[in-house]
């Protein structure tokens, strides 16, 4: 629950045509190089996937489970995991290191974004107990609280994918520690449907989440020279 | 002969057995029934050895249900069907059950379906299928279907077709 505390946060809202997550890259070190585009945001299937705030090492090890759950349903069914089956199969496997002794918990939250025939698009929230819950809003990481109460005043129901990308990056921008809102600070993934009916899991590019921190007002295009 | 067959009609599917119980030249019993509620809108219908029959069929009907149990939804036709089909396949490798199935069922998504599924696990989606029956002269319900279409006919039609043979082609 500590270093879930400390993580880089994550925010996730369910809109009417897609669900937009968003998290906050915690730049520890200049030196360090970022091995990846992505460092938050994990794709579990085609359907669905996940924003971690807490310690990656632990992150990974559930984020293959969940992968491989995913999969093994597909071989079973030959269709798409429900995404609440996930959820729960993930948040299984986190209780059961709560019940033992001698055994260290998962310290990770996940945001899990996805689609599905049964209840459409969703957002759930999972905390290192193994609870979860589907949220139409939902903040982890630093300052979640912040996060939780700010996305509680300004979330409205039937809300557009487009408004939710605006206000997900407005929120972020007030609930972190750092001033300036850059791309390399910031990841965003939507999920949604395609005119065809699938559904597209797609990581916005540095590039166009520099324009759309410009087009929202979080950020001033002058302050790219600092 | 055991006599197994099923169609799918404009809006639903059909599913019928005959229910003789027998073995070599015996009939045991003749209101045996082959075929098996799954869940609200699944049908199984099975052929083969009776005792693996009984098994095979009770068995994923147990587990059809315990899904929607855990879950709280139901599982698709789709869904149901390949399960079945991994289910015949991993046990035709270790200790195989002589059955083969057709199953049928109704989804809001896709509307009626009929899937068709052989002892050695073959799985196919289709419109009419038979087991039991001698495929050539070719067999009956193909023929009947071929001719007309099932698709396009409402519920009584079909039903009419049964009882009144078409002319041969």
């Amino acid at each position: 629950m500590e270093a879930i505390g400390n993580a880089g946060s994550a925010i996730g809202i369910l809109a009417k045509d897609g669900v937009v997550l968003v998290g906050e890259k915690k730049v520890t070190s200049k030196l360090l190089q970022t091995s990846t585009s992505t460092e938050k945001m994990y794709k579990i299937d085609d359907h669905v996937a996940c924003a971690v705030a807490g310690i990656m090492s632990d992150a990974n090890i559930l984020i293959n489970t969940a992968r491989v759950q995913a999969q093994r349903y597909t071989f079973a069914y030959q269709e798409p995991m429900p995404v609440e089956q996930l959820v729960q199969s993930l948040c299984d496997t986190k209780q059961g290191y709560t019940q033992f002794g001698g055994l260290r918990p998962f310290g990770v939250s996940f945001l899990f974004a996805g689609w599905d025939k049964n209840y459409r698009f969703q957002l759930y929230m999972s905390d290192p107990s193994g609870n979860y819950g589907g949220w139409k809003a939902a903040a982890i990481g630093a300052n979640n609280q912040a996060a939780q109460s700010m996305l509680k005043q300004d979330y409205k129901d039937d809300i557009t994918r487009e408004e939710a990308v605006k206000l997900v990056l407005k929120v972020l921008s007030k609930t972190m520690d750092s001033t300036s809102l850059t791309s390399e600070k910031l990841e965003l993934a939507e999920v949604f449907l395609l005119p065809s009916g699938k559904v597209k899991y797609q990581i916005c590019s540095p590039e166009s989440l520099s324009k759309l921190l410009v087009k929202v007002g979080v950020t001033q295009p002058a302050t790219e020279t600092a | 002969m055991e006599c197994v067959f099923g169609l799918v009609g404009n809006g639903f599917s059909i599913l019928v057995a005959d229910t003789s119980a027998v073995h070599s030249i015996l009939v045991h019993k003749s209101n045996e029934d082959k075929i098996m509620v799954l869940d609200s809108h699944k049908l199984i219908a099975a052929s083969g050895e009776s005792g693996d029959r009984v098994q095979f069929t009770e068995f994923i009907q147990k587990n059809v249900s315990l899904y929607q149990f855990r879950n709280g939804i139901p599982l698709t036709t789709a869904a149901a069907a390949n399960f079945t089909r991994g289910e015949l396949a991993t046990a035709l490798r270790k200790s195989p059950y002589m059955v083969n199935i057709l199953m049928a069922g109704f989804d809001k998504e896709t509307g009626p379906s009929l899937y068709y599924l052989d002892y050695i696990a073959t799985l196919h989606k289709v419109d009419k299928a038979a087991f039991g029956l001698v495929v050539a002269p070719p067999n009956f319900v193909i023929k009947i279907v071929d001719k007309d279409g099932a698709r396009e006919h409402a519920w009584r039609e079909t039903v009419k077709h049964e009882t009144t043979a078409p002319p041969s082609a």
